[in-house]
């Protein structure tokens, strides 16, 4: 059996270093192929008759009209009279037409009525809404012990909106019957591994019986697991029909129904002692995140107070159900948490830097985030520019520094991997994997180029088809971990196989050989080898196709990752407009594979985060219940003009790679909000208690205090 | 579309975009008060639609015959009829630039023009620009600088850079920033496109820095 373990710093050529991704061309020049980008010979299009209550029951339904419009080959009637429809765009009718445009046409002739019943669509009512669930409750310690313990405390009130995933690529598939029993199906999914389970279920033939296709996919950010309601629907209204049917939602649906990351709120109180120990920490959370409510977030957050207590009341509402998005749950709780302690150091008169320092003691890992801390400062001039709140500038525009931590697992999920070497020298790892621009398929590629010794344009990655072998789902920054350790497995099974035919030749015993530098030669004798297209040769006729998985044997991943973030921001006290200046993050994330596309990551999270921290809100009218601002003009995504100067400090050394691969697209999108919004209470002197930022908060905030 | 003069800007930020609506609000009003005297007086208007109209499109140097409703977009032709999907549908209004084309060198919204308004001009899509066996400078830019993720976003953004650059080849950051403030991207990739843009004419002389 191959020692599996990843080589040594002085022995990689490729992992670790910058490498630009492998699907770069395809996507900058517009021939990948996405499922939105799917036109299939006499392909149908799909369009929706969505409920506009929140809460109704439909008492008339009337599609004979639009049966018999031009065009319309099914109208399939997802909901029928008498269903109660809990959330405002629930689909109601689905119809199939050979244009979009007369799929439109046919769903504005359908005659529906509703019987609209009362609806709850505030999560911010927490206890006094109609259908909050009673408190659950976890103690840990003696509450009214480190109260006495202290001697400042702060009491705040904190919350943080529901938000949208708003994907570029809205959710959706194409489905294609090939015959009676097989479907085959291109799905903008996370987890294309799990699609014909769900298409199969859904449709009533055996899983074995669905092929299905993510080569490329316009993000997920943890809104696309599931085949949803529609692509069920889809593949019926191709079997209806019998020709290919793409149902792709409108953007009103998209930013409605198939993103919502659950809204946060909280009364928090803590104390510390006059050196700054937090001594205790006492919080009463709500929140929706649609009919299930909403799980406890995780606090407090990284800081562990002996004593402390948390309840929390789950608040369901008439609102479609909320979606992992990003680290679910610790944006939220990273956000109540740090907010409450930057207040609780302003009461300290304590620099916030030295406050959190300090309670580094209180984390699982105080020596990270002490180093992360300290590099974080240093390069956003903390010491230099920290001032205390509302003191810093003077005039219209201020300026303030915050700061967050966070914390993430990132452990490797199952994963398959089949790595075939050809008898002409060629290589191709096979998975079904799926990439949301993370670059999981440079991943892989780096891995087995660098395992085979051989150049990266050596190497062809097959990702994204369930024909296959079976790889997990990408949730919980579990991808990079499976799809590294998996590859690294499969590749030294192949040159395990491998040496064993070209020993002989080289006259040494197998474990006496090393792939590198496009050649097998043995080891410590680089003079005697043999050329990698020689040595494939000896596979035979056919290609030596080899399996590798995860978990397995060896030491090649790892879960647990702290980060640092710190913001600057200016304030125009007049407009109350928030500008990014700069931002820090300082990451750990074990060995890197790629340091490229995990600098990417970073960048790509603190710009989501800026954007959350400032102007995402899905906005619900309490009187119809329905999202005002379903559409990009109104969800305010950053654009390239809003993000200030960024910085990204990845953490690395041995310490950190022998830990092995963790995953890291969800951690670095932890902190922003936090870090933005104490910066801003830096500047204006006083906080700003809910995110987004947006002027007429920070308006309204001045109103009450802060600087003038 | 407003003119702007301006080196720094594309002719294409959202503020350009708001001006050109209110100002094609506004025509839109007068030519349907002319359409309205032509019907009563019955006098030399030719109505076409609302069914499929013949319409000839110059796409990428190639003339395409199509029969189009006319309320078909310019996006939807080049996507439904023309197979050219790397012009992306994601706001659908105008909003977030993933449609960016040319037309007559210029950068517009597909979403945002009836292909029948489309007939007579050159549209330039992202399928002109380069392919993955001969990138365009700012396609090799974009992927040194992983200006790209999930990609969804990314070849409008390449298109708005090309008429970006077309005009101010030796952008600052600023310059950038306002230039192709009419794309959005929802991975972030914006740290990237920035460093890129920077790159695509350095050490190619001149500077606007």
């Amino acid at each position: 059996m191959p020692e599996y373990k990843w080589p040594e710093a002085n022995d990689r050529d490729l992992i670790g270093k910058r490498i630009s991704r492998l699907d770069g061309p395809a996507k900058t020049t517009g021939t990948a192929k996405y499922a939105y980008d799917i036109n299939r010979p006499g392909m149908l299009f799909a369009r929706t008759l969505y409920c506009p209550h929140a809460h109704a029951r439909i008492t008339k339904l009337d599609t004979s009209a639009a049966e018999k419009m031009p065009g319309v080959k099914a109208v399939k009637i997802i909901q029928n009279v008498g269903t109660e429809i809990q959330w405002a765009m629930d689909e109601i009718v689905a119809v199939a037409a050979t244009s979009e445009e007369a799929a439109e046409d046919a769903v504005r002739a359908i005659k529906v009525e509703y019987e609209v019943l009362p609806h709850s669509v505030s999560g911010e009512m927490g206890e006094k809404a109609p259908n909050a669930k009673p408190a659950q409750e976890q103690t840990t310690g003696d509450v009214n012990a480190g109260k006495a313990a202290a001697t400042v405390t702060s009491k705040g009130y904190y919350g943080i909106p529901t938000i949208s995933h708003c994907c570029m690529e809205a959710h959706g598939h194409v489905c294609e019957w090939t015959d009676e029993q097989h479907l085959e199906t291109w799905s903008t999914t996370q987890a294309v591994s799990s699609m014909p389970g769900e298409f199969a279920e859904g449709v009533g033939i055996p899983a074995a019986n669905v092929r299905s296709h993510t080569n490329y996919m316009g993000g997920g950010f943890g809104s696309k697991f599931n085949v949803d309601r529609w692509g069920i629907e889809c593949a019926k209204l191709a079997k209806e029909t019998k020709a290919p049917v793409k149902w792709m939602l409108e953007r009103e649906p998209e930013l409605t129904i198939a993103g919502d990351r659950p809204s946060s709120y909280a009364e928090i109180e803590v104390g510390a002692a006059a050196d700054g120990t937090i001594t205790y920490w006492s919080s009463k959370s709500w929140g929706s995140g649609g009919p299930q409510g909403t799980g406890t977030p995780p606090l407090p957050y990284v800081i562990q107070p002996p004593n402390r207590r948390h309840q929390h009341i789950s608040v369901p509402t008439h609102m479609a159900s909320s979606r992992a998005w990003r680290a679910p749950n610790h944006p939220q709780a990273c956000f109540l948490t740090m907010s409450a302690l930057d207040d609780l150091a302003a009461a300290l008169k304590m620099d916030p830097l030295d406050f959190f320092m300090k309670n580094t003691a209180l984390t699982q890992r105080p020596a990270v985030y002490q180093e992360e801390l300290q590099k974080a400062a240093e390069l956003i001039e903390w010491k230099k520019k920290w001032r205390p709140r509302g003191q810093n500038a003077t005039g219209r525009i201020r300026r303030g520094l915050g700061l967050s931590m966070h914390t993430w697992g990132g452990l490797g999920h199952q994963s398959n991997c089949e790595v075939s070497i050809y008898p002409d020298g060629s290589v191709e790892a096979k998975l079904a994997s799926q990439d949301l621009g993370t670059g999981t398929r440079t991943v892989i590629g780096i891995v087995l180029a660098e395992t085979l010794g051989l150049p990266l344009n050596a190497v062809k990655v097959s990702i994204g088809d369930t024909s296959f072998p079976a790889s997990g789902g990408s949730g919980g920054s579990t991808t990079v971990g499976g799809v590294s350790a998996s590859t690294r497995r499969a590749a030294l099974n192949a040159l395990e196989q491998l040496f064993a035919k070209v020993a002989p030749d080289l006259g040494v015993p197998p474990d006496q050989l090393e792939a590198e530098q496009g050649t097998i030669r043995v080891k410590g004798n680089p003079g005697k080898s043999m050329p990698w297209k020689q040595a494939a040769a000896r596979v035979g006729m056919a290609p030596l196709t080899v399996r590798g998985a995860n978990p397995g044997p060896g030491k090649l991943i790892d879960q647990g990752v702290g980060g640092v973030q710190m913001a600057e921001v200016s304030v125009d006290l007049d407009t109350g407009i928030v500008k990014m200046q700069k931002m820090v993050a300082v990451q750990d994330c074990g060995l890197i594979i790629n340091l490229k596309t995990a600098e990417s990551q970073c960048y790509g999270a603190m710009i989501m985060g800026i954007t959350y921290a400032l102007t995402e809100e899905k906005i619900i009218d309490p009187v119809t219940g329905r999202m005002l601002n379903a559409n990009m003009d109104f969800y305010k995504l950053a654009g390239i003009g809003d993000i200030g100067e960024l910085v990204v400090h990845m953490v690395t050394g041995p310490e950190y790679d022998k830990r092995g691969v963790i995953g890291l697209g969800e951690p670095p999108v932890i902190s922003p909000g936090a870090a933005i919004a104490n910066a801003v209470a830096n500047a204006i002197g006083v906080r700003v208690s809910h995110l987004p930022l947006t002027p007429d908060r920070v308006l309204a905030a001045l109103e009450k205090g802060g600087v003038s | 579309m407003a003119k702007d003069k301006k080196a720094e800007s594309s002719g294409f930020s959202r503020r350009d975009f708001i001006r050109g609506s209110a100002a094609g609000a506004l025509s839109t009003g007068l030519l349907s008060s002319t359409a309205a005297e032509g019907a009563q007086s019955g006098a030399g208007v030719q109505v076409q639609g609302p069914g499929p109209v013949a319409m000839t499109l110059q796409v990428n140097g190639k003339s395409h015959r199509l029969e189009l409703e006319p309320r078909v977009t310019l996006l939807d032709a080049l996507r439904n009829h023309l197979d050219l999907t790397g012009s992306k549908k994601v706001c659908d209004r105008g909003t977030c630039g993933a449609c960016t084309v040319l037309m007559d060198g210029k950068p517009v919204y597909a979403c945002q023009i009836l292909a029948i308004e489309a007939q007579g001009k050159k549209i330039e899509t992202i399928e002109s620009l380069g392919s993955p066996e001969k990138l365009h400078p700012i396609q090799a830019a974009f992927i040194e600088h992983d200006g790209t993720q999930c990609g969804f976003c990314t070849p409008g953004f390449v298109v708005a850079s090309k008429a970006f650059l077309d005009r101010n080849p030796h952008p600052t950051r600023a310059q950038i920033e306002k230039g192709l403030g009419g794309n959005l991207c929802r991975c972030g990739t914006y740290a990237g496109i920035r460093a890129a843009l920077l790159a695509v004419n350095a050490g190619k002389g001149g500077s606007n820095a």
